[in-house]
């Protein structure tokens, strides 16, 4: 094993703790596989060990790195594939994206597999569960921790793998079943764009075949000096930029790759909570950050990049309007909040971008929770059916409020800090986008108060009853970090100092924020304005965003007659006429034809086949005599 | 000059009974030609000196094989050829150009071959069964051995073949 | 003057009987016997040979040869007697059971 150690001062024991962040789920997985399936407690202490200790190796390096910030970035290399013209190592990077990242990752997700010994306590597939979420981990921590593409794109397509089967856990179900095979084909068409962007960036590393490589580092290294020299089809950056962007766009989810996302909420809910909220669907986010350095150069693919995000805010908030399922609510808004991520990003702020994914992912996975807590007591999700939780469920309610605060905004909480920083952001580089962003951030309030009036407040229904403490605790240490994710200097981490506290963008944020929380409050909570008479009042747009936009429509018709019909057909016609037509009867039909015509030539008449070797035996003769 | 009188009546008798063998429709007229033909080769042998051989031709030919043939086409009782005169006419055209020109390319390569300057008369021993019979069992005596396995073979192969099974 | 050309043309002359012979009837006994009249042609030949070599060799290759003519002839009489037995023919042009 090569190991390389960049960093001025190597850490003594880096190597062994990186590898063990890495492997360790890795290793609970297999083992669960090995000798767990059968056996819940082993396999859910398997996993949660597992995690734990990637989390408690992370927190050292993470102190390590507090006490002596020139420990990092470090990196470990092994050779993995080497071939002529083709090295790809497995490797490890470890810098302070990587470093917040892999915190999040281990950290939300062992408060979620913790939590998930409550909550699937009655499943009877338990082990494969925490085999599967153990796998999960370890794909996110290979994202999240590679030093080349490929690494990354494995373990991207890792998670989608995991994400497939953790969707389709209760496979029985057919929805269930359904809403898995439309999250991994829309992922699919996302990262074949992907991986051409890798291959292609790839193909451009170097003029020279050989010295081409997938390495981060070298990349950034190396492609400004090559563009310099002109030895870059500047041209073709874009569109690399752009295939990249196309994995993001997959699997965080941006318009209009959106739509498996709501979907998705048919896994059991501590896996919406960590996959499709708080780690797998930043991963868009975080890979827009890892290469960060060749996007800035991009004007093109950055405005489309902000765009893109800043529409899949705008427009997932308003489908979070009409939404009536307490899960596919949330999922809608972690749409609307990585589409601010990703509006981040294009803007040119990486670490406002990333500074709202950890908080992010502390008051998201809150809130799934919650909402999971939810479920479990009441065996429940449409919000219409709900009410009357705060008695009951007085740590489950606590906890949602905090969620749903932190969500909007609220001045104090994390949530208020790193969406200022982002519209901080828009204000000082794009103004409309600014204003879209500060609507947005209204409807977010809006449509979370609408569920915590509806589905919290009011009249009591059924006989809900309060979730374990094993469930309990994920809720507070989570409300705890969405309550003081703001002041954890998140931002100066990542080696941004920040600018003045712009007190005009928080006060025209909060003056929305508290706008669209009153009117949620005047329509579900006092109930001053009639909710039926509003939705007959605005029918169209209503029944418009009920159908979310046509977009599944308008998918199903490209799938059912485009591609089903017009060029399935023309493939079968293809493969009808030309390949079984012409190339394969074809074939068939010319040799029996020539056969036929050789048959001729046996007329199972004795003194025919003399004749022919007479003739044979004469013209053999005339050889000599010519001569 | 007497050899040469009586080398054109043979060859001339043995060539119109080969042509009667093979133009003649009845079977047993053909049978009944080529032992006529056997008797004149048997006589040319005689004039090539080869005495033991014409007296084998005879014995062999005219006593056993003939005889052979004849037996079989009387127990088959075979009646004569029937033809369409379309296809007789095409297949002996074709047969016997092919015969033709089969014979001018043969004469000419026996003529081409190495030969002989001189054709000198037989001697008086060099066709007698003792100098044919030496040869055979000194020189020949392998092949000859080897001969009686075919006829062995021959036996067993017609006995088997023209069996009459039980069961048929 | 009678040459060894004389005696070999003679050969050929039967040789190419016993072709036509076989090519062109239809008869299997008839195909045999034009079968037996090449074997002669190859005997005279031989013998002319013999004579004019002064080589007895070829006399004894006649003796050989009138043989293998007689197992010949022994298996094929044979075989035309099971074909008439079981097929009722002896017609070459009928007997096709090889054919496709």
């Amino acid at each position: 094993m090569v190991a390389t150690l960049l960093a001025p001062r190597p850490l003594p024991l880096a190597p062994l703790v990186s590898w063990t962040i890495l492997l360790a789920p890795l290793g609970a997985a297999l083992l669960i596989q090995v000798v767990g399936i059968h056996r819940r407690r082993l396999s859910a202490t398997l996993a949660i060990g597992a995690l734990l200790t990637s989390f408690v190796c992370t927190g050292w390096v993470f102190l390590q790195a507090l006490h002596n910030p020139a420990v990092l970035p470090f990196e470990l290399s092994i050779s993995w594939i080497s071939l002529p013209g083709l090295t790809v190592p497995f490797g490890i990077l470890m810098d302070r994206l990587s470093l917040l990242m892999t915190l999040v990752v281990t950290g939300v997700g062992s408060a979620i597999f913790i939590y998930s010994i409550g909550y699937m306590a009655d499943d009877h597939a338990y082990s494969r569960f925490f085999g599967v979420l153990s796998l999960f981990a370890f794909s996110m921590l290979t994202i999240v921790l590679s030093n080349n593409w490929i690494e990354l794109f494995i373990g991207w397509e890792l998670v989608g793998c995991c994400s497939y089967l953790l969707i389709g856990h209760w496979y029985a179900r057919p929805s269930a079943a359904e809403a898995g095979k439309k999250a991994f084909l829309v992922n699919r068409v996302a990262d074949f764009g992907f991986f051409i962007g890798i291959l292609a960036l790839w193909a451009i590393s170097s003029p020279l075949a050989s010295e081409r490589t997938f390495h981060f580092q070298a990349l950034q290294e190396r492609l400004p000096g090559l563009a310099h020299q002109g030895l870059i089809p500047l041209a073709m950056l874009p569109l690399i930029g752009l295939l990249l962007f196309c994995g993001p766009l997959g699997k965080s989810a941006q318009f209009p790759l959106h739509v498996w996302l709501p979907d998705a909420m048919e896994g059991p809910t501590p896996v919406s909570a960590l996959i499709h909220a708080a780690t797998m669907v930043a991963a868009g986010v975080y890979l827009l950050c890892r290469a960060f350095w060749l996007f800035e150069h991009l004007p093109s693919v950055m405005t489309t990049i902000m765009w893109v995000g800043a529409s899949t805010a705008f427009l997932s908030a308003c489908l979070a309007f009409v939404e009536n399922d307490l899960k596919r609510i949330l999922a809608y808004s972690t749409l609307s909040q990585l589409g601010y991520m990703v509006m981040a990003l294009g803007l040119g702020g990486p670490v406002a971008g990333m500074y709202h994914l950890t908080t992010h992912a502390f008051f998201k996975a809150l809130l799934f929770l919650a909402a999971g807590s939810v479920i479990h007591g009441t065996h429940e999700q449409d919000i219409w059916k709900l009410g009357g939780l705060l008695r009951p469920m007085p740590w489950t309610s606590g906890a949602f409020l905090i969620g749903g605060l932190a969500l909007c905004g609220f001045p104090g909480l994390s949530g208020f800090f790193s969406k200022d920083e982002i519209l901080v952001l828009a204000h000082e580089r794009n103004l409309a986008l600014y204003w879209l962003g500060t609507l947005t951030a209204g409807m977010t309030a809006f449509y979370i108060a609408r569920a915590w009036f509806v589905a919290f407040t009011g009249k009591a229904r059924g006989h809900p009853h309060e979730s374990p403490p094993v469930m309990i605790g994920p809720l507070v240490l989570l409300a705890a970090l969405s309550i003081v994710g703001g002041y954890l200097g998140i931002p100066r981490f990542l080696g941004e100092h920040g600018g003045a506290f712009h007190w005009a963008v928080a006060g025209m944020s909060l003056a929305v924020v508290a706008a669209g929380l009153v009117l949620a409050w005047l329509i579900y909570g006092k109930q001053a304005i009639s909710a039926q008479q509003l939705v007959h009042a605005l029918a169209l747009p209503y029944s418009f965003l009920q159908r979310r936009y046509y977009i599944d429509e308008i998918y199903a018709w490209y799938v059912a007659v485009i591609q089903q019909k017009l060029i399935a057909g023309l493939c079968a016609w293809v493969e009808r006429h030309v390949i079984i037509g012409l190339a394969v009867n074809g074939t068939a039909r010319l040799t029996q034809d020539m056969g036929r015509l050789i048959r001729l030539c046996q007329t199972g008449r004795i003194q025919t086949y003399a004749l022919a070797f007479l003739i044979g035996i004469v013209w053999l003769l005339s050889i000599p005599i010519r001569h | 000059m007497s050899e040469a009188v009586f080398f054109y009546l043979f060859t001339t008798v043995m060539v119109l009974a080969a042509l009667s063998v093979v133009l003649n429709r009845q079977p047993i007229y053909s049978v009944l030609s080529l032992l006529l033909a056997m008797f004149c080769l048997a006589a040319l042998f005689v004039m090539l000196g080869a005495y033991f051989v014409a007296a084998l031709q005879i014995l062999l030919y005219a006593g056993a094989v003939l005889v052979l043939f004849l037996f079989v086409i009387m127990l088959l009782n075979l009646e004569p050829e029937a033809l369409s005169r379309m296809r007789l006419f095409t297949l002996r055209t074709a047969g016997t150009l092919s015969a033709l020109v089969f014979f001018l390319a043969l004469s000419k390569i026996l003529r081409s071959a190495g030969q002989p300057s001189t054709f000198p008369n037989p001697s008086p021993s060099s066709g007698t069964v003792e100098s044919v019979g030496r040869l055979l069992f000194s020189t020949y005596l392998v092949p000859f051995e080897l001969t009686s396995f075919l006829i062995l073979a021959a036996i067993i192969g017609a006995v088997t073949l023209a069996k009459q099974h039980p069961h048929e | 003057m009678i040459t060894l050309t004389h005696y070999l043309v003679a050969s050929a002359l039967l040789f190419a009987i016993g072709l036509v012979g076989i090519l062109t009837r239809r008869n299997v006994l008839m195909i045999l016997l034009s079968i037996e009249l090449i074997f002669n042609a190859a005997n005279l030949a031989f013998v002319a040979y013999a004579r004019a070599w002064g080589d007895v060799g070829g006399q004894v290759v006649v003796f050989f040869i009138i043989t293998v003519a007689a197992a010949e002839v022994t298996v094929g009489l044979a075989i035309a007697v099971l074909l008439s037995r079981q097929l009722k023919t002896l017609n070459a042009d009928e007997i096709s059971l090889l054919k496709w």
